[in-house]
């Protein structure tokens, strides 16, 4: 995947990425609306399709909501790449398939607008503005597992049928 | 191999004879629980799956207790989904308004989790439980979803750390305060993945309401869950109320904590944690010149009895100041009955405050208390991220209903000893 990055800082919540006054749906497409409104308010307008959040430590801090996933994905992210994440929102993020990547060294060398070049399968992202490389490590193999069967829903699935 | 309170839960829900910090457990659920906002996504994701019951109707719980009373059109059929859902299911653990509190006060109160037991919630304060030695972590709605389908939940047992608190706690100084100073101490992102396990003399004399509040803002440390080992008080709090046998576990002398800190805290005066993070925390004492536009006295963090009991204390007999609105929300019809009975309820009403239905609402700037553009709120809840309680650019400084009550009297941030001495 390949896209333009929008930076973030350190400590990014939930409610800054989806603020609770638009919990009152679960519609993706309406949450999409919002993604990101409280830590920019320009950022839906700004952002297109196939673009990647960039973000330093802790990213998706606060509460469980997975409203923010969701519209993070439903606004057409390809990805998230943060310092580090909280621990929900990165349950979270794999449970419902969107691609998110820990590795400090890229986030804190991405600025605002740098094109990214990610292989997920192999572990690598370049940034074409810098042109720096990196490669961050593949998820576990529990993790991994999930991810094959295209989410926790489908792997659950498989766990009855079993 | 010597274990701690959570590696033991989590293996004796496993199947295993031990858990060790970084294994992945495929872990037996006590309890799993849902509210308005994240069960409706769960209950959809169910419905796609295919799968069409719950794996124990007795052991799914969901409270409606975020949006409700319904704020608008669109909340009423969140809450509305629940309450088909928990009907088509039979589901033993559903609570309509007038039955229904914030769920975190709820469910230790009504007896439905106790000590030993596995707790997924689909809410980031689940981790509030941990007070009666549980282990309990927050989920979102998908593995909401999966733990209602089959019981089970995936984990990666947590590495645990250890906080001991010394010394004597100076009158005012809560479990509010000791939680504040330690989220300031290890920052937002300190016990990140973690148990945070908190012991010591200071715990041990610590009455439950204050256990609840302290467990109830480890998540706000980036922690997976808070615990404390079941002790003379929570067998005293689970009596007579718990539905199902406590198992009671400590950690064993010699287990392994990723990090250890051991704090004398009979220096600690009241703190405030400032905008626009549960770290930012200073003596509210050093604030006294910040004016405050409301006050909201409750939450599933400080809006149990005694709480209500310590704002009573502060209020009675004073009144909140002008300009002020100062809101208060029993956490759960048994509060609100408990705290009408013995005259708080009154109290408040006599200052000058006033007294909501139990609710989430302001506390995640859902309903009933929104902040306006350049607002200060003072909050007794666990998040002051921007535009939590309402507009992007209004602020929330969050302490003890003790501080909270006091800065209602004076329209500043106020150490309790400055008006009720």
């Amino acid at each position: 995947m390949r896209g333009k990055a929008h930076v973030f800082g350190n400590d990014v919540n939930t409610d800054e990425i989806i603020p609770a006054r638009y919990l009152n749906t679960i519609e993706p497409a309406a949450l999409a609306k919002h993604c990101m409104e409280d830590a920019d308010a320009e950022f839906v307008k700004k952002a297109r399709p196939g673009d990647i959040i960039v973000a330093g430590e802790n990213f998706g801090c606060g509460s469980s909501r997975e409203h923010a996933p969701i519209a993070i994905k439903a606004a057409g992210m390809a990805c998230v790449v943060a310092g580090s994440f909280a621990r929900i929102f990165f349950r979270n993020a794999i449970n419902i398939g969107l691609p998110i990547i820990a590795c400090p060294e890229a986030a804190a060398d991405a600025s605002d607008g740098d094109e990214l070049d990610i292989d997920l399968a192999a572990g690598r992202l370049k940034n074409l503005t810098t042109g720096n490389s990196f490669a961050f490590p593949p998820f576990t193999s529990e993790i991994q597992a999930i991810i094959e069967a295209g989410g926790l829903m489908a792997f659950v699935k498989g766990q009855v049928r079993k | 191999m010597a274990m701690t309170i959570t590696e033991k839960i989590i293996a004796a829900h496993s199947g295993r004879e031990a858990a060790r910090p970084g294994d992945f457990v495929f872990a037996r659920v006590d309890i799993a629980l849902g509210n308005d906002i994240t069960a409706p996504i769960a209950i959809r994701e169910l419905a796609a799956a295919g799968i069409e019951r719950v794996w124990d109707r007795t052991r799914v719980a969901l409270v409606p207790d975020h949006f409700t009373p319904a704020k608008d059109i669109a909340s009423a059929e969140q809450a509305k989904v629940l309450r088909d859902f928990a009907r088509a299911q039979g589901l033993t653990h559903y609570w309509e308004i007038g039955r229904m509190g914030v769920e975190h006060a709820l469910l230790p109160e009504q007896g439905v989790v106790g000590p030993g037991d596995l707790v997924i919630g689909a809410d980031s304060h689940t981790c509030t439980y941990g007070a009666l030695g549980a282990f309990a972590a927050g989920v979102g709605s998908t593995d909401l979803a999966a733990v209602m389908a089959i019981g089970k939940a995936w984990l990666r047992v947590p590495e645990s750390m250890k906080f001991t608190f010394t010394g004597r706690r100076r009158p005012w100084v809560s479990g509010k305060d000791l939680i504040l100073y330690t989220i300031g101490e290890v920052g937002v992102s300190g016990a990140l993945y973690r148990a945070m396990e908190f012991a010591g003399p200071v715990i041990e004399g610590l009455p439950m309401d204050d256990r609840l509040s302290m467990c109830n803002m480890a998540i706000e440390a980036g922690a997976k869950s808070g615990i404390i080992a079941p002790d003379a008080v929570t067998r005293q709090y689970v009596r007579g109320r718990l539905e199902r046998e406590a198992v009671y576990y400590a950690s064993d002398p010699g287990a392994a904590y990723a990090r250890q800190f051991e704090w004398d805290v009979s220096g600690l005066e009241p703190v405030v944690a400032c905008p626009n993070l549960p770290d930012n925390v200073k003596p509210a004492a050093a604030l006294s010149d910040v004016r405050i536009d409301q006050v909201v006295i409750g939450s599933c963090t400080n809006g149990r009895l005694s709480d209500l009991e310590t704002a009573a204390k502060i209020l009675n007999g004073r009144r909140v100041a002008e300009g002020v609105r100062c809101l208060i929300f029993p956490a759960t019809p048994a509060i609100e009955r408990e705290a009408l009975r013995r005259g708080y309820l009154e109290t408040f009403l006599d200052a000058g405050a006033v007294v909501s239905p139990p609710t989430c609402g302001p506390c995640l700037g859902g309903h009933m208390g929104i902040l306006a553009e350049g607002e200060v709120a003072l909050a007794t809840t666990n998040r002051n991220f921007t535009g939590r309680m309402g507009h992007p650019r209004s602020q929330v400084y969050l302490a003890s209903p003790a501080v909270a009550a006091a800065s209602a009297v004076t329209g500043r941030i106020t150490h309790p000893a400055e008006v009720a001495g």
